[in-house]
């Protein structure tokens, strides 16, 4: 018996069209738009100007805040401008550097090959990570360099890296354990060298066989990295519930992975620490996959920081039915967008797009407590009460329910027959929660002043 | 039957004595200011004040010190007379205010990006994750009625167009709506003065145009046309100082958007005749 997690859902992968597809690179676009703020953390200020020649690897933005990450030019060329556009996650226009390319492709001088990281100063290694610019790939980006630096009294002993992919559709992370599994495993190291930590677990799910063969052979005889099957079930590849099935430890309510004592982060985001140190190029591109109904031919690209959505559904060879719904991510947590003027950015893990009469534009129905959701949840929580709460405006009630431990997985949604928006319903709820304690503290701050 | 009268009798005059002791030993002062402020409140207990309801806000001024002026309903007419009850200096006599929404994208005017399922309310829908709500302006009202719902006199209803329309009338200057809009597009603006920019696009000119038919796209020819000076352009949006604006309309004849408007206007009263103004402009 593979090992999981209570709750949960069984979904319908429909991985098939993209999984066996290897990984290709895509043509240098012409154009790119790197937003300045790409990451959890506080936006970037950018270093270049208007009109300036770059170089790829070249740093174009940067913050002198401790939760944040440097921002990279992914092409040659000339900034044409630096302006407010349209952001694919943040739901508003953000600062943006837009390049314009030279079709020269050519490499900032100062990137080179790193020195051996094992021989480095673990805090050496963390800011070789942090200069990278490297966020966690699997769709939050949260600074690495900072998710690595955990507060001194916690000790961490177990570093997880994350191959899940659970989301269905998404093949990304499969074919880069297919195809770069030496890498993935030499970033786990490096990572687990700069944590300090001594165990290491790789984490797969069992639909992923040929992945699951091909990092067995990348850790080899290591007896420090432990490979794990785990059963295939949705949210199978949250931090938590990974925690929860290789360790059995349970990270409390409005606790972090290192509460107790685990790190996980994404092999994207390993074989990007890998990068980093063999070719010294920082995070100016990702593997993404694109794929859905309305795509002719679903593929794992590597593209450039900044390559417009437009520019990718191109490269794929266009829309074989009309679009009904283009998803930036998976279809359980990615963001719907209106628009393909959008870039890529470090945390988009694929472009799903859905044909038109795939969409069905039904319900809501009022809720018939059959407790679907209640039991599907993997945080344990009452979604139809935090819902029903957060639709009525009583958010202190949906405090009480826990609406802060949602970690938005949509598996209630998923499920829910009454096509309940319960999703939408608790994020606003959390917002409105959010923003409160944000005032409440605020206004401590003024008082003492 | 004597004895249970008697019985009786002798009990009701003991309970009655302990009753009398106990009522005067345990006495408790209470502050007739109270009973005197509760009365002079308008009784809404719409909270806008930031008590549960008018007597907890009677009962803060009194044993808590709260302002006395923090009735948005009564205003300065009650705060002086609160003040006059507790005894302290009468607070300035600050304008009457009333609310405006500072947008007029309607359905016919502001085209939408998607089609939006999904909860009916604007706090919901403007999640970023949505994108801010359909509406290709990022600014503009959603038109869910969220302000509507939250108004405690009743004094805003949706208009034809979807956006909602303040009854001036009814309207006590209560500032919840203004803290019920995500969009941040109600403001509380003098109730004397008339012309009013009624757009919050921040967008540069060309993309404002863009997104909506009713968008202040920062030309200017208000600033120009205004005699006194009263209006700047901050943010790509007009803004009328209201302390200078004489309310000579110069700059609601120039403005090529007509999202300077003068109220009341037949709308504001009557409603359903929104549609009308994209169509004009
Ligand atoms: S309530 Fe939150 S954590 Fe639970 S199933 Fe719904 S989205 Fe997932
Ligand atoms: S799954 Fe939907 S219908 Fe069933 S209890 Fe939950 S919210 Fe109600
Ligand atoms: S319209 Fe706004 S300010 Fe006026 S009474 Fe209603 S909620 Fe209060
Ligand atoms: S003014 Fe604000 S709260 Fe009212 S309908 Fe428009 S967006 Fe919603």
């Amino acid at each position: 018996m593979n090992l999981t997690f209570p709750g949960g859902v069984h979904v319908p992968y429909y991985k098939s069209g993209s999984k066996d597809k290897a990984i290709r690179k895509t043509r240098l676009p012409q154009r790119v738009v790197i937003p300045l703020s790409q990451h959890t953390g506080a936006p970037c200020e950018p270093l270049v100007e208007k009109g300036q020649v770059v170089k790829v690897g070249q740093k174009i933005g940067d913050s002198s805040a401790f939760v944040s990450a440097p921002i990279h030019a992914s092409i040659s060329g000339k900034v044409a401008s630096i302006e407010p556009l349209q952001h694919p996650a943040l739901g508003k226009k953000v600062m943006s550097v837009v390049i314009e390319s030279d079709g020269g492709d050519e490499v900032a001088e100062t990137i080179a090959p790193k020195p051996d990281p094992f021989a480095m100063d673990p805090e050496e290694v963390k800011s070789v990570i942090r200069e990278a610019g490297i966020v966690g790939l699997g769709g939050a980006a949260f600074p690495t360099s900072v998710k690595i630096s955990p507060p001194k009294d916690k000790k961490i002993d177990s570093y997880i890296l994350n191959g899940a992919e659970c989301e269905p559709y998404l093949t990304s992370d499969h074919r880069l354990m297919v195809e770069r599994p030496r890498e993935a495993i030499f970033g786990l190291k490096v990572l687990m060298y700069a944590t300090g930590v001594k165990r290491g677990y790789v984490c797969i799910e069992d639909n992923k066989p040929e992945a699951i063969d091909a990092m067995k052979k990348a850790i080899g005889s290591d007896s420090n990295i432990k490979l794990v099957v785990l059963e295939s079930k949705y949210p199978q590849g949250s931090e938590k519930h990974l925690i929860k099935a290789v360790l059995g430890r349970e990270v409390p309510s409005g606790g972090l992975p290192f509460d107790v004592g685990a790190m996980v982060s994404n092999v994207g985001t390993a074989i990007a620490v890998a990068d980093a140190f063999i070719t010294g190029m920082p995070l100016v591109q990702r593997v993404i996959t694109v794929t859905g109904s309305a795509i002719a031919n679903p593929a794992n690209l590597e593209v450039r920081i900044g390559t417009l959505f437009s520019d990718i559904i191109e490269e794929v060879g266009g829309f074989s039915s009309p679009p009904g719904k283009v998803i930036m991510g998976g279809p359980m947590m990615g963001i719907a967008q209106w628009s393909l003027d959008v870039p890529v950015i470090k945390g988009t893990s694929g472009i799903l797009v859905m044909a038109q009469n795939e969409i069905d534009m039904v319900g809501p129905f009022p809720c018939v407590r059959c407790a679907r959701c209640v039991d599907v949840c993997p945080m344990n929580l009452l979604p139809l009460f935090l819902g029903a709460y957060a639709e009525r405006g009583l958010y202190a009630d949906a405090e009480a329910y826990r609406a802060l431990d949602c970690i938005e997985c949509g598996s209630c949604a998923y499920v829910c027959p009454a096509r309940r928006p319960l999703v939408q319903a608790i994020r606003t709820a959390k917002s409105e929660i959010m923003a409160k304690r944000r005032a409440k503290a605020q206004s401590a701050v003024a008082a003492k002043a | 039957m004597i004895s249970a009268v008697v019985i009786l009798a002798l009990s009701g005059l003991a309970f009655g004595a302990i009753l009398a002791f106990a009522a005067r030993k345990f006495f408790v002062p209470v502050d007739e200011r109270i009973e005197t402020i509760r009365n002079l409140l308008p009784g809404a207990n719409c909270s806008a004040c930031g008590h549960a309801s008018c007597s907890s806000y009677a009962e803060a001024v009194v044993s808590k010190g709260a302002p006395v002026d923090a009735c948005k309903v009564g205003g300065a007419a009650v705060a002086s007379k609160i003040a006059g009850v507790m005894g302290v200096e009468a607070v300035l006599d600050e304008e009457a205010k009333v609310a405006e929404v500072m947008c007029r994208g309607g359905r016919s005017a502001a085209p939408h990006s998607y089609e939006y399922m999904g909860i009916s309310d604007c706090k919901a829908a403007s999640l970023p994750m949505l994108h801010g709500g359909p509406k290709m302006c990022e600014y503009g009202c959603l038109g869910f009625g969220t302000c509507v719902r939250s108004c405690p006199f009743d004094a805003m209803y949706m208009g034809d167009d979807g956006v909602p329309v303040v009854d001036r009338d009814a309207c006590t200057a209560c500032g919840k709506c203004v803290e019920a809009c995500p969009k941040h597009l109600i403001r509380l603006v003098p109730r004397s003065k008339k012309i009013h920019v009624v757009c919050s696009n921040r967008d540069r000119g060309p993309v404002a145009r863009k997104v909506c038919k009713v968008a202040c796209i920062a030309c200017g020819a208000c600033v120009r046309a205004c005699k006194v000076g009263a209006i700047s352009l901050r943010d790509n949006v007009a803004l009328i100082d209201y302390s200078k604006c004489t309310e000579c309309g110069e700059c609601v004849a120039k403005c090529p958007t007509k999202c300077i408007i003068e109220v009341p206007r037949v709308e504001d009263t009557k409603g359903g005749t929104q549609s009308a103004q994209g169509e004009v402009a």
